[in-house]
């Protein structure tokens, strides 16, 4: 569109392929005048003007509210589970049990949710960061502008999809398509031990492996728009300058936009694990629950601990059994904060290395 | 061209909208037509003097039945309504003693331990709270197995697959309530609710009582079998048993039968007894209530362990809790109506609801409870 032939200059400065720089310098002159009295002005500069102080104010605000809105978080999170956390008669950290309904007796550990919650997060990973790696670039260097556009508006769009629309997917389409893929795995890998029989039955596809799945069509919407918007800033030049070298497409695609792109790639897929971490309404219909304990099978069942959560929530009637609940939350929350800082980690690493 | 391209998706998303609307009523119509069609004339007086618009909160197994008595309830009472929120009954009881609904629906009675009891009595103006018994649920030991529609368990040998003594289909134990039955040599896939629910509590307590000691596990909102497969919801886990062959669970007779599933019959010693309205009346009939007055707490075992024949054992009693007194009069004239209505009129849409009528002598001592009302 800003085809520099179509640009007519009304005043008719220069007429044949003058530039659009030589007409923006033509109109200088005549602020000369007033330049003088700025510059006098400078030294006074302590004086702000009330929309600067307004503004400032607001931005400040907002920064020390969200601070304070996450500490309170962390805050409820602790006060609620405490008293829980007391009255538990295993360890929470290392057991399997969870039976909250006896008050007197309560026995409740973390371990299997938070196994079912880790490796179903990261099976997704797995699964979705080599197919948003390549979406990404496809969108970036491959695909022609026309098509690039539309394509990550369909993407985007996937985003938009709400959760409990893909666990109904999950439940009613994927699961029976999976089952014979998940009997077959059984049969022929059953000896390594991740994807040894599970202790849920396969027929109903209510296993970690349809969760993943899907958990990675949800997180792939994220981890593409990040990267397609970090790989899109490759500077200009280090491209040239790879092609001007002989390079060939897939060559400028390793020296200079995976490089660049290293470090939003990464913290991208850790939004991505963030949201699988916590992922709750299609994982409570998906997952089926088991009595037997995780035994590091994809073909295993269980619940994560928002799953848990969701799945008791309605009948929260004791602030005791409740509290066991929330004391799960509060180690979802720094979890999530844990997986987060070693983003930040990685980030903060490759920068100082590029 | 910008804003034309945003107007064409708004007009899909709205014309998607509209789609997906449309397809919500059709699937609310004939609901309706079951609901009051077949109602009769009620001896009852209704007041409909009271307030227009009821809250109440509560319990999810009798949220259907509830929806069915708005229905005829807005049939007698012009321009009455009531909204209910099936939150789950701890929500239920917690929203009645904090005064913000006019009735709490709840799969278990007011507990004296949790000092429920005493809170509801303070949120009443110190007068006790009633536990109303109105709607039954039948629950359904429903399975599915190839060949096979028509099994009889025990109470016994109930607890014995939902515990795991009993692995296989065509064991002993099975094969000797059912003689003449085809029995697989199938392994029993056992489902189970993952999430809290008063149906896995009532079914727990019901083995507990007439299992003859095979269910050593207890009741609870949470199973205790500690085997099987967990599924959310009734619909989850009806979903799942239509889906594999050799799959059995408990839910309400509803979700059995849309689900085309096989119900069990239940031999409690006196018989084989099939899931009816009329075998479910007669338990309820048979029913000993331990509370005081007009407060109508049940004493399930004397369902659950009933030997009596012809009835149907297993049932999930739910109750409305309400104040004996101290609503200020609008509010009252209006629990009344609608209550007066449910026991009555409401009672014919039932059965298509999956729920269980009150039979005769036990609907005139709901009524003369709601009648004290004041």
């Amino acid at each position: 569109m800003s085809d520099p032939v179509v640009v007519k200059p009304p005043g008719g400065t220069g007429p044949a392929g003058a530039p659009r720089g030589a007409a923006a310098n033509t109109p200088a002159p005549p602020p000369e005048a007033p330049i003088p009295p700025q510059t006098e002005v400078e030294p006074k500069s302590p004086h702000v003007r009330p929309g600067d102080r307004i503004f400032k104010g607001l931005a400040t605000g907002s920064g020390v509210f969200i601070v304070a809105l996450i500490g309170a978080i962390g805050v409820f999170l602790l006060v609620q589970a405490i008293p829980s956390l007391a009255l538990d008669n295993v360890n929470f950290l290392f057991s399997r049990e969870w039976s909250t309904g006896d008050v007197g007796n309560m026995r409740f550990g973390i371990l299997d949710l938070f196994l079912v919650t880790v490796v179903s997060a990261a099976f997704a990973l797995i699964i979705a960061m080599p197919i948003a790696l390549g979406i990404a670039l496809f969108l970036t260097q491959y695909a022609p502008r026309r098509l690039a556009r539309p394509f990550a508006y369909v993407i985007d769009l996937l985003a938009a999809v709400p959760s409990i629309i893909f666990g109904l997917w999950g439940l009613f389409v994927l699961g029976p398509v999976l089952t014979p893929i998940g009997e077959w795995l059984i049969s022929s890998l059953g000896f390594i031990p991740l994807f040894a029989k599970g202790n849920v039955s396969i027929a109903l596809g209510g296993t970690i492996f349809t969760a993943g799945i899907v958990l990675a069509v949800m997180i792939l919407p994220i981890i593409t728009a990040v990267s397609r918007e970090v790989f899109d800033r490759t500077p200009g030049p280090h491209v040239e300058g790879a092609i001007a070298l002989g390079a060939t497409k897939w060559e400028v695609v390793r020296t200079t936009v995976l490089p660049f792109g290293k470090a939003g790639y990464v913290s991208a897929s850790m939004l991505g694990l963030g949201r699988a971490l916590g992922e709750t309404i299609a994982l409570t219909i998906i997952l089926s629950a088991t009595g037997s304990s995780f035994g590091w099978s994809l073909f295993d069942g269980g619940a994560t601990f928002a799953s848990k959560i969701a799945l008791a929530a309605p009948e929260f009637n004791d602030p005791r059994s409740a509290g066991a609940y929330i004391a799960a939350g509060l180690v979802l929350f720094v979890l999530t904060f844990v997986v987060n800082a070693i983003a930040r980690s990685i980030v903060a690493g490759r920068k100082e290395y590029e | 061209m910008k804003i034309q391209r945003h107007g064409a998706t708004l007009g899909l998303i709205a014309a998607g909208a509209l789609l997906l609307t449309a397809c919500g009523s059709d699937n609310n119509a004939p609901a309706g037509a079951t609901g009051g069609a077949s109602a009769p004339a009620s001896a009852e007086q209704v007041d409909c003097t009271g307030k227009a618009k009821l809250n109440a909160e509560g319990s999810s197994a009798q949220k259907t039945a509830i929806e069915s008595f708005v229905q005829v309830y807005q049939q007698k009472c012009k321009g009455a309504d009531l909204a209910y929120n099936a939150s789950g009954s701890g929500a239920g009881v917690k929203q009645f003693n904090a005064a913000q609904v006019d009735f709490g629906g709840s799969d278990s009675p007011l507990s004296k331990d949790k000092g429920e009891v005493d809170a509801a009595a303070t949120r009443c103006q110190s007068n006790p709270a009633w536990n109303i018994p109105l709607v039954f649920g039948p629950v359904a030991i429903s399975y599915k197995l190839d060949g096979v529609t028509d099994l009889t368990v025990s109470g016994e040998v109930a607890a014995k697959i939902f515990n795991g003594t009993v692995k296989k289909w065509n064991d002993p134990a099975i094969a000797a309530l059912n003689s003449s039955a085809k029995l697989p040599d199938k392994d029993i896939t056992v489902v189970y609710r993952s999430d809290e629910s008063g149906t896995t509590d009532n079914f727990q307590k019901y083995l507990t009582a007439a299992s003859k000691g095979a269910w050593t596990q207890g009741d609870g909102k949470a199973f205790k079998g500690g085997l099987g497969e967990g599924k959310e919801k009734s619909a989850g886990v009806a979903q799942a048993v239509a889906s594999v062959d050799g799959a059995v669970t408990y839910v309400e007779w509803s979700f059995a039968q849309d689900n085309k599933l096989s119900v069990a019959k239940i031999d409690n010693g006196g018989g084989a007894v099939e899931l009816t309205p009329e075998t479910v009346g007669k338990a309820i009939d048979g029913a000993k209530i331990k509370g005081e007055g007009n407060d109508l707490v049940l004493d399930l075992n004397s369902i659950y362990a009933s030997t009596a024949a012809g009835t149907y054992p297993l049932i999930l009693a739910t109750y409305e809790i309400v104040c004996s007194k101290g609503y200020d009069a609008d509010t009252a004239k209006a629990v009344k109506a609608f209550l007066t209505v449910a026991a009555t009129d409401g009672q014919a849409g039932l059965s298509d609801a999956g729920y269980a009528p009150l039979p005769k002598a036990f609907q005139d001592k709901i009524l003369t409870a709601i009648k004290a009302i004041a």
